[in-house]
């Protein structure tokens, strides 16, 4: 373990050291202005909060995933369904319902868009044998070009001066901010709620004993009678789902319209992966850890406008801390057995 | 015909990138290390070989370049699986974090500016004048005819020669391959370091042959669609060559199928659709065949199990 303290360590400083060699920008500085402007103004805070939204809503459903050993690397794209599926209620569905009836029915919606993008992956997984990582992956790709290509065509809006955007949102279709930040508290609360609930489902339900169980050892579950099949669709929907949730706040709450797949999620689903893990796949952890990546998220935005950064720079850095991560043996695959022959 | 022929033989440099990655990734797995960084470490191939390609102004060492880089970038994950037995999938995806991080910060310099010398075509001569065959396989550039040599090669050696039965069986059992004398984590250290090559020069190729520029992320997935081919070539070479000019001919048909009007974000959709139905496809086939990845994969080995 120590050893990996030293191998860490090296990442975190060569990872700098490499920053400053290719950008020229001074590591203090660019620390020094992510640090200020994710944290150092109220604006701030309340931006980085605002980031933290989605990630913790997909950390805690990749948290439950990554727990049974499932890699569901597909949030992003079971993000973007989901705000697919909230902006075809708010406008197609139902736009002239009450909000507290629209919002439920749009969260519902997306929830289950994201659900039943992630059940794609899990039915391969489990009538093919297929690998849930490269699935999950293609299906991000191709939920970003279902995005682009709604905005750019059939959803496309013609008040929107050749913008590709959907129409605006009706304004009972938009989720309450806080003040006047973008703080869209409704989805932050059932971010939260849903934390205590996946943590007492993982800890205390019969549900949560399963998930345990096929993550140490597949094979053991096998011959102990679990139903595999039926576990992994479930914690892939319920993934999923979580993730679907996020894509709602984000278009429901920010945006107020669906738009380029690139404008909806930097990379929200990506980077909760690294929260997940950061966060010991624990979903209380994952509320703080979420904080600090959106603070991050924020960080990045700031530097390429102030120190002239590539947007890249921020996903060198969750790289890094990745690897930081892994080698501090958070998520040491000593414990997994081996799984069976034929797992393509 | 004419049509046929001028597709196909646009498949093939669309294929290469494709081709060079696979066969890297068929022998990192065969050693029984599954590199989910590809797409990291194609990019940092394709930014390495367009930023010494402009800084020298020549492509070859561009190209040698990128090797180089695509190399190290993978020792990175040898590392983290063969010495610290991290978890594989982790340390893929942090790699291809890295890689698409660390290309844009290296590449921003070069947005938008022409390559100064790119990779010509070289028809062979005689070859070129056999009919449909000539023009499709003989009038390509350097790099493409060196990918049809290394294909033969990786066969050759995986199936030939005792190094490849030596591979074969670290993938496969590393208990017997280790009782045996074998120095597993060598073995694994070379193969993600030559699979890491590979990876390099297929990013290489996109930026100075087939698209001669640089764009931030321009492999665009196709890092995963090599993962996805190695899976269809059932970690056979030869297949390989298959599967990644069949994704080439699907990227062409992408470009062709434009100007009729359908649209272009439907049309990227299909080398992602494609990959889904093909791992089906190669699913059912491995089941039947009784035939599957290496046994070990994406198991770090370790002598008597501390359990």
């Amino acid at each position: 373990m120590s050893k990996n303290i030293w191998v860490s360590l090296s990442v975190i400083v060569l990872g700098v050291l490499a920053i400053y060699l290719i950008s020229g920008v001074r590591p203090d500085i660019i620390f020094k202005s992510i640090i200020v402007s994710a944290f150092g103004s109220i604006y701030g805070i309340t931006e980085t909060l605002t980031k933290s939204i989605p990630l913790m809503l997909c950390g805690i459903g990749l948290s439950a995933a990554f727990k049974s050993s499932i890699w569901n690397i597909g949030a992003e794209g079971q993000l973007l369904m989901g705000a697919v599926g909230a902006t075809w209620i708010a406008l197609y569905v139902m736009p002239n319902a009450p909000r507290l009836i629209l919002l439920t029915v749009m969260f519902l919606a997306g929830a289950i868009f994201g659900a039943l993008w992630a059940f794609v992956p899990a039915i391969l997984k489990i009538k093919f044998n297929l690998n849930e990582i490269i699935i999950s992956l293609m299906m991000n790709y191709i939920a970003i070009e279902i995005v682009n290509y709604l905005v750019y065509g059939p959803w496309r809006s013609p008040f929107e001066w050749g913008f590709p955007y959907s129409t605006k949102f009706p304004s009972n279709a938009q989720i309450p901010r806080f003040l006047d930040t973008r703080i869209h508290y409704p989805t932050l609360l059932l971010a939260l709620f849903l934390a205590v609930f996946v943590h007492i489902l993982l800890k205390r339900s019969k549900l949560g004993y399963e998930i345990k169980v096929i993550g140490e050892n597949m094979e053991a579950a096998k011959y102990a009678g679990l139903n595999i099949s039926r576990i992994i669709v479930v914690i892939l929907l319920l993934s999923g789902g979580l993730a679907g949730l996020a894509g709602v706040g984000e278009v429901a709450g920010i945006h107020h319209r669906l738009r380029v797949a690139s404008g909806i999620s930097p990379g929200y689903g990506y980077t909760a992966i690294i929260v997940a893990w950061l966060g010991k796949l624990n979903p209380l952890l994952i509320i703080p850890v979420s904080l600090l990546f959106g603070g991050l998220l924020v960080g990045g935005d700031s530097i390429q406008v102030s120190l002239g950064l590539p947007g890249a720079t921020i996903n060198f850095i969750n790289g890094l801390v990745l690897i930081f991560v892994m080698a501090q043996g958070f998520s040491n695959n000593r414990i997994f057995v081996k799984k069976g022959r034929n797992r393509v | 015909m004419n049509l046929i022929v001028d597709i196909l033989r646009a498949a093939i440099p669309a294929g290469t990138p494709l081709l060079l990655g696979t066969l890297g990734e068929i022998y990192v797995e065969r050693s029984g290390i599954l590199n989910l960084g590809v797409e990291g470490i194609m990019i940092m191939g394709a930014v390495t070989a367009f930023g010494v390609t402009t800084l020298t102004s020549n492509v070859w060492l561009g190209i040698f370049a990128s090797a180089i880089a695509g190399g190290m970038m993978a020792l990175i994950h040898a590392f983290d699986c063969v010495t610290l037995k991290a978890n594989q999938t982790l340390s893929g995806l942090a790699l291809t974090m890295l890689g698409l991080g660390l290309s844009g910060l290296i590449g921003k310099r070069y947005i938008g500016m022409p390559l100064s010398s790119k990779l010509q075509n070289v028809p062979l001569k005689g070859l070129v004048n056999i009919p449909v065959i000539g023009p499709v396989l003989f009038d390509q550039d350097p790099l493409v005819y060196i990918s049809y040599i290394l294909a033969f090669l990786f066969w050759f050696f995986l199936f030939n020669t005792r190094f490849g039965i030596t591979l074969r069986s670290v993938g496969e059992s590393p208990e017997v391959a280790d009782s045996a004398g074998i120095n597993i984590p060598a073995i694994q250290y070379f193969a993600v370091f030559l699979g890491g090559i590979m990876s390099g020069l297929g990013g290489a190729y996109l930026s100075v042959a087939y698209a001669p520029v640089w764009i931030e992320g321009m492999t665009a997935g196709m890092g995963w669609i090599v993962l996805a081919i190695t899976i269809f070539s059932l970690w056979r070479p030869e297949r390989a060559i298959l599967g990644s000019y069949l994704f080439g001919g699907v990227r062409v048909l992408q470009y062709r199928l434009q100007p009729l009007g359908i649209s272009p974000n439907i049309l990227n959709m299909m080398p992602f659709v494609f990959t889904i139905l093909v791992l089906m496809i190669a699913s059912r086939e491995i089941s039947k065949k009784r035939i599957g990845a290496p046994a070990s994969l994406g198991v770090s080995y370790q002598r008597e199990k501390t359990l």
